[in-house]
């Protein structure tokens, strides 16, 4: 891409907000040297994000941590916003989420707060046109890996990321369109969430009256999202589990997997997770229900319900298919 | 050695559950299998001591007919014998210079001290050996080495340093390791080398997998410095 063409149609951040990171689907096939998969918190909110563009499924968005975010387009394009509404404007006139809207020169968003949920995703036509590195967009900031500048930096005031224009010709041509993500598909990020999950019952994880304890205690004794939560994992409280007593050697780890340290209180991993890790694992969360638990604020209300993997298995695969997600 | 489904399209293969350089084998056998076998539908393989852990890829293949793929390698890794598996012609050795210098070497004196042994006698018996990469992992690049000789076995820093330099090599208990960034932490310093282990513009990252042969070749100070390192 030419130097002229990234000044020419980019956007520039004014007010980088609390995190705004740049996103693709994540970076595989990097775990085996200590290099963790990253990609969208909320999974699920980004692909949307795309499929209402017409995007690729891993085309590069920005991932807004609970607003404070300003930005300026420099040329007219058509953006989606999903995931957390964090009360968007364009040009200080409200916006709707889960929905397409076209942007002209000069066009200010803005991301304040939110009232349920913690990312907003913005996405834009044709993704932004970052270089990757591995193979990936997406910035973690403890590698110091990826993102605009490739050394893992959050997005900043006065960052530039290039994207394609639509032509004036084409704008002229075309009348501006809105894709709506249908509404039974946009999900309500409640005080109260459930989450299915496929317990460990194997030697390095943990025993079936530990993970009995752990169902009953989330129902009962009001399990709740911590303070402790970033891109890495979200401690849990209000279930107390008996010290598992055992190290495990460490082996690898997943998103999703929840993990059962000394002090009883499990954490569920994420996306920047370390790829291993050595505390007994109670089990995995099931991967479609990571999006509601990584918009849960602290104080939200978790319970959790043992599944089998054959009764998710199928459910993923047509998720996979309907987004196109090829890995 | 079983296979364990862990969530819709992740498993771990548990090998027997003690650190040695026989499971280290067998894990290096069965790696090599699947990366050759089943390549295609693995999304991130993630070997480590005593475990392989696996994700792959559901729009290639079902959860079960992948873990029998799996079972079947793992039957192979069982039945191959035990000359084959330490003479593994596809294991690499990768020879890794260190300046084992009182300068870098931050905890050589207290090693000294614990051990009885002269700080020479130390840096001789750290590069005697020839190490296993057991496991890969904390942050990127970093590689668990072992064992390292018992009389220079040191557990943790009860208080980890707020910076460790990067290419600082460190011990902690029977494990010794090459710090790959500028990081916290507790491993006692005994040396440094003027290697970049990390380069993220490189199509293969990293130096170390799991499963390489790691040798130790003490270098001088001015070769230290010739070949780009920092006091």
């Amino acid at each position: 891409m030419s130097q002229e063409m990234s000044l020419e149609s980019c956007l520039e951040i004014i007010k980088p907000g609390v995190i705004s990171l740049l996103q693709d689907y994540g970076r595989y096939g990097m775990q085996h040297y200590g290099i963790t998969n990253s990609g969208p918190m909320d999974e699920h909110a980004y692909l949307w994000a795309n499929k209402i563009l017409g995007n690729h499924f891993n085309a590069p968005q920005i991932e807004v941590c609970m607003g404070g975010f300003e930005a300026r387009f420099s040329k007219p394009t058509v953006i989606a916003i999903c995931g957390a509404n964090l009360l968007p404007t364009l040009n200080r006139s409200p916006i709707k989420t889960w929905q397409t809207h076209t942007v002209k020169e000069g066009d200010v968003i803005r991301f304040s707060g939110a009232k349920h949920g913690l990312y907003a995703y913005l996405a834009i036509l044709s993704g932004f046109k970052v270089e990757p590195q591995l193979s990936s967009c997406s910035t973690v900031m403890r590698e110091q890996l990826g993102g605009l500048h490739k050394n893992g930096e959050k997005l900043k005031a006065g960052d530039l990321l290039p994207y394609q224009a639509q032509s004036n010709k084409r704008e002229r041509n075309i009348a501006p369109y809105v894709v709506i993500v249908p509404e039974e598909c946009i999900p309500r990020y409640a005080d109260s969430i459930n989450l299915r999950f496929v317990p460990n019952l194997s030697e390095n994880g943990c025993d079936q009256t530990t993970i009995n304890a752990f169902i009953q205690q989330s129902i009962h004794q009001g399990c709740r999202v911590s303070n402790d939560i970033n891109r890495m994992g979200y401690r849990l409280q209000g279930v107390s589990l008996s010290d598992p007593n055992q190290n495990i050697i460490s082996q690898g780890i997943s998103t999703g997997f929840i993990q059962l340290p000394k002090d009883g209180q499990p954490i569920v991993l994420m996306k920047d997770r370390q790829t291993i890790g050595g505390y007994p694992l109670l089990g995995c969360v099931a991967h479609l229900d990571l999006a509601l638990l990584s918009q849960s604020k602290p104080g939200v209300k978790v319970s959790f319900t043992p599944v089998e993997v054959g009764d998710l298995e199928g459910e993923l695969v047509e998720y996979f298919r309907f987004f196109d997600v090829t890995y | 050695m079983k296979v364990v489904s862990l969530s819709e399209n992740t498993l771990v293969v548990l090998f027997d559950q003690t650190i040695s350089r026989q499971t280290a084998a067998e894990v290096l056998k069965l790696k090599q299998l699947i990366n050759k076998e089943l390549a295609e539908f693995v999304i991130d393989i993630i070997p480590s001591y005593t475990s392989i852990h696996v994700s792959f890829n559901l729009r290639k293949i079902s959860h079960k007919s992948f873990v029998e793929k799996v079972e079947t390698l793992t039957q192979q890794t069982r039945q191959t014998k035990q000359a084959d598996l330490q003479q593994n012609h596809e294991k690499n050795l990768i020879e890794i210079p260190v300046y084992y210098g009182e300068e870098v070497g931050f905890d050589l004196h207290q090693i000294a001290d614990k051990s009885g042994l002269s700080i020479k006698q130390i840096i001789q018996t750290h590069s005697d050996k020839i190490y296993d990469v057991f496991a890969l992992g904390f942050a990127p690049g970093f590689a668990y080495l072992g064992t390292v000789d018992e009389q220079i076995a040191i557990p943790r820093k009860e208080t980890p340093r707020l910076s460790v330099p990067q290419g600082s090599l460190g011990i902690a208990g029977e494990q010794t390791a090459i710090y790959p960034f500028d990081s916290p932490g507790g491993w006692n310093i005994i040396g440094k080398t003027p290697i970049k282990l990390v380069d993220y513009n490189q199509q293969s990252p990293c130096i170390f997998e799991v499963g390489d042969s790691i040798k130790f070749q003490p270098i001088s100070k001015s070769e230290f410095l010739k070949q780009g390192g920092e006091l």
